[in-house]
């Protein structure tokens, strides 16, 4: 029997199998950042431990760190040891760190794929679940914890239990205007947040064919919010092109070694899926979550739902819940409700397709009045190329903030952040209470969605708007 | 790391599905750099609400959570497992995990035990009507008894053998140095090589 594209990629990493005991994988790529890194190598000094492989290491500057004034010392006193600790750690176990006013830091999950590390058939990971963004290259990546984070730096490798495969074939071409972050907002809102348990997910079909390599790290991204500990897409062409000349990408003959190798890495047409999911592309709309938990989306163009249409009364029960936290009415228009704030970045939706995406729909339009919208760039390089493209005179023409790079107000670790109440749009991928701030109000959209919100100042999709 | 053979306790109801791990343990206080002290941190946001569990004082050092289903979804942060663990929890009951959050009880010692979500229905009205009830987790037997109640329960059954040993995983690791160098003798010239550090 043939194998899937997970399998391969597994199986082409095992140092040690035994019976009982979860195989050895080795481990290509280790992305460090501040938050779950300083325990980690707590542990090693502890156990006079060195990194075994400071060259397939790479740290940068992401969580906490603010997105202005950045020449100037960090003002929260926690969050500036934090990255205090990074730098003292990476400099005595001689790793390699992108600290913030560096060209190449930014958010670890873009940082990866715009130096060209995250290549096809490697494993990749990092002490955060949105580690799962790597798979749009064919690469088996997914987050860790800081004790595993200790232990692949002490020995460059994970012992771990197979994953069961699921596949999801989104057939069809994606109606126009709908994009990457709609797909993967209706597939989370089809299957639950469970839904992908246990499972490494391949996305497969003709609407993820077609789809940018950007847009295929939006769908992998938040693979983690479907339970799945890793999602990813076989590469192909798209994925060369877009790898080819990246300052880590192998040159000349290897560059034909590796490709010639990275196009063996599709699941077989005999292979068998644990699981399979098939999702009408062609059907989809703009989406957009109602809810605490990325499960909780519908069309942009449905009402706020109401409880009393749920038979469970413990799915009832999490609703009501749910738009009491909101602070909704069941039946209300989505495309009625108002938002305080618009977010656009993270490592969902923080990369230069996504700005070019909300350039062109601010392009010779205003944010709304009383609209706050921030506008952070993934990474430092993502914010060279946004101004190199003049993309920033357009967000500042329209009253929107041009920040610098970092996790920003994707999660409330650093001075961006909603107050209590505050409603928001935004492109990030967790909508959870209190995520971007102690009682704030998420609304996953698409940066499409949230551009054209923010010029609304109410839920709309681009062909709400009259043409300027 | 301590062994955990049989572990007797009283235990927390605590009837929330989906409790994902930014509950368990916000953002804010992942800034903090030392591996301890994590308890004030453990469901920080509903501990302001005076009817939560926790702030109940009949359970008052409890240690065992008895969770709804779907515990520790979310974001990665072994934090809330050091901060059920600093709160003084030693397992967690729940008929379903998020897959990291199990991996990453497992790696520090929390054990996570999946028990069928009948048996967490009634082990909550149970406590509820007396908090004082002893449960009793035998990771030998792999059963939960409480009272008249009991069930087994599944675990991850290496996580089983180390935590019944007591073992640390980079130990058991290190002794399979020699794979390791043999196998990086193996890899592809074309995999990338960060650039060291300029200093």
């Amino acid at each position: 029997m043939g194998q899937t594209l997970a399998e391969k990629v597994w199986n082409e990493h095992v140092v040690r199998r035994a019976e009982g005991e979860p195989d050895l994988l080795y481990i290509d790529l280790h992305l460090v950042h501040e938050v779950t890194s300083p325990q980690a190598f707590d542990g090693l000094r502890d156990a006079g431990r060195p990194v075994r492989r400071t060259d397939l290491t790479v740290a940068t500057e992401d969580h906490n760190i603010p997105t202005i004034d950045i020449d100037k010392p960090i003002a929260d006193p926690i969050s500036k040891a934090q990255v205090e600790a990074l730098t003292r750690n990476c400099l005595e176990f001689g790793v390699t760190l992108h600290p913030l006013g560096d060209i190449d830091q930014g958010i670890v999950h873009v940082v990866g794929p715009q130096l060209g590390l995250t290549q096809p058939g490697m494993t990749v990971v990092c002490g955060d679940s949105h580690t799962s963004t790597h798979g749009a290259f064919g690469a088996l990546a997914f987050g860790i914890g800081t004790s595993e984070v200790e232990h692949v730096l002490a020995t460059q490798t994970l012992p771990l239990k197979p994953f069961k495969t699921l596949a999801i074939n989104v057939e069809g071409h994606l109606p126009e205007g709908v994009t990457a972050k709609d797909l993967i907002l209706a597939v989370i809102a089809q299957i639950g947040t469970g839904g992908g348990q246990g499972y490494v997910i391949e996305y497969r079909g003709q609407a993820i064919r077609d789809l940018s390599m950007e847009a295929r790290m939006t769908i992998c991204n938040m693979s983690i919010e479907a339970g799945a500990r890793a999602g990813m897409i076989a590469p192909d062409d798209v994925t060369f092109d877009y790898l080819e000349g990246r300052k880590y990408a192998p040159k000349d003959e290897l560059w034909f070694e590796a490709v010639k190798h990275w196009r063996t890495l599709v699941t077989d047409d005999d292979a068998v899926f644990d699981a399979e999911v098939t999702i009408d592309g062609a059907s989809l709309t703009p989406f957009v979550t109602w809810g605490t938990n990325p499960g909780q989306g519908i069309p942009l163009g449905d009402s706020v739902p109401n409880p009393v249409d749920f038979d469970d009364p413990k799915a009832r029960v999490a609703v009501e819940k749910a738009l009491l936290y909101m602070g909704l009415e069941p039946g209300t228009p989505m495309r009625d409700v108002p938002v305080d704030t618009v977010f656009v970045g993270s490592c969902t939706n923080g990369r230069i397709e996504d700005l070019r995406a909300v350039a062109e729909i601010l392009d010779g339009r205003q944010v709304a009045d009383g609209v706050r919208m921030l506008i952070v760039p993934g990474s430092a390089r993502v914010r060279l190329e946004a101004e190199a493209e003049g993309l920033h005179e357009i967000f500042l023409a329209a009253g929107a903030e041009w920040r610098h790079a970092g996790c920003s107000m994707c999660l409330a670790m650093n001075p961006d952040k909603l107050t209590p109440g505050e409603r928001s749009a935004s492109t990030s991928n967790r909508n959870f209470e209190g995520r971007q701030g102690p009682g704030g109000r998420t609304h996953l959209v698409s940066p499409q969605v949230a551009a054209a919100t923010a010029v609304t100042g109410r839920f709309a999709s681009p062909a709400d708007l009259t043409s300027v | 790391m301590e062994p955990f053979i049989v572990h007797t306790g009283t235990a927390v109801p605590l009837r929330h599905g989906n409790v994902d791990t930014d509950q368990i343990i916000p953002a804010e206080y992942l800034k903090r750099i030392s591996r301890h002290g994590f308890e004030d941190a453990l469901f920080a946001a509903w501990r302001t609400d005076p009817n939560f569990e926790l702030n109940q004082p009949h359970y008052a050092g409890a240690t065992i959570l008895v969770a709804g289903h779907d515990f520790g979804t979310g974001s990665s942060r072994e934090h809330a497992v050091w901060a059920l663990q600093d709160y003084g929890f030693r397992v967690v009951l729940s008929s379903r995990f998020a897959d990291i959050f199990r991996g990453n009880s497992g790696k520090v010692g929390l054990l996570t035990a999946v028990v069928p979500e009948e048996f967490v229905e009634q082990l909550w009205s149970a406590i509820e009507a007396d908090p004082t009830l002893a449960v009793t987790v035998d990771l030998q037997q792999q059963t939960v008894t409480a009272g008249n109640l009991s069930s087994p329960f599944e675990v991850d059954s290496h996580v089983r053998g180390r935590l019944l040993e007591g073992l640390d995983d980079i130990g058991i690791t290190l002794t399979h140095g020699d794979a390791v160098t043999e196998f990086e003798q193996r890899r592809p010239a074309y995999l990338p090589r960060i650039a060291a550090p300029a200093n």
